[in-house]
């Protein structure tokens, strides 16, 4: 049993749909531990943030991504079905395939959306800091981002790691 | 069959869920209730196991029943 409040700070620096899942959930958790928990979102992390959060899945550079199908027979969905890396990143329309594939795969094994968790986060007092730089460099407002997002840089993320019992780069 | 004060059933959620919700039951409940939890996670006996153990509730029991998973768990108090 903890005798004083653990700490864990991320940072969560990716914005496609695989790397949006893991600092919710560990936030989400961690909250439910009863730690107190600061999510830092950076460049391509930042548009998690976003009001409609539109985090896809990319096989470009993905060779280890299984492709599987939600729906049919279970031998049919336990295929992994063996698209080149080449020809499945250079197919147009490919990645909102490949996207709409996983989260319906993800649904159906009951898994939360990344929006769900990302509620979850708030709910529990999980604090989300926006990147102010990359705010500037991508041309994103405050305003663009969900109700309780905060704004910071390098120093406000450090003052609260230094004391952080677990810190992750995301 | 052990009394219980509320139970939550989290069948067919996957992790985190389970933990979540739990937690978030568990808010609401009074030191010393039991919850009665279920799930279907085989994940799971792990993970309340260890969110158990970090939070200082306690995991009284953990029984397995055809695929689920059933937990009684008491509320610190």
């Amino acid at each position: 049993m903890a005798e004083e409040t653990k700490k864990m700070a991320i940072i969560a620096s990716k914005g496609t749909l695989d790397w949006a899942y893991p600092p919710f959930i560990l936030a989400s958790t961690a909250a439910a531990m009863d730690m107190e928990v600061k999510i830092f979102f950076t460049f391509y992390g930042l548009p998690l943030l976003k009001k409609k959060m539109k985090a896809s899945v990319s096989p470009l550079g993905n060779p280890t991504m299984p492709m599987k199908m939600p729906f049919g027979p279970k031998f049919f969905q336990a295929i992994d079905w063996p698209i080149p890396n080449l020809v499945s990143s250079n197919v147009p329309g490919f990645e909102t395939v490949a996207t709409g594939l996983m989260k319906k795969t993800f649904k159906k094994k009951g898994v939360a959306t990344v929006e769900e968790l990302r509620d979850m986060c708030l709910e529990f007092d999980v604090e989300l800091i926006g990147c102010q730089m990359t705010m500037d460099v991508f041309g994103f407002k405050k305003e663009d981002f969900i109700d309780g997002v905060n704004v910071g840089g390098a120093a406000t993320f450090l003052e609260f790691a230094a004391d952080a019992d677990i810190q992750l780069f995301i | 069959m052990t009394d219980f004060d509320k139970e939550l059933d989290c069948s067919g959620l996957n992790c985190p869920m389970p933990i979540l919700k739990t937690k978030k039951m568990i808010d609401t409940m009074n030191p010393g209730e039991i919850l009665r939890m279920i799930s279907t996670d085989p994940g799971s006996c792990s993970d309340v196991n260890a969110w158990a153990n970090r939070t200082g509730n306690e995991l009284l029991s953990t029984s397995e029943d055809g695929g689920n998973f059933i937990f009684l768990l008491k509320k610190k108090g």
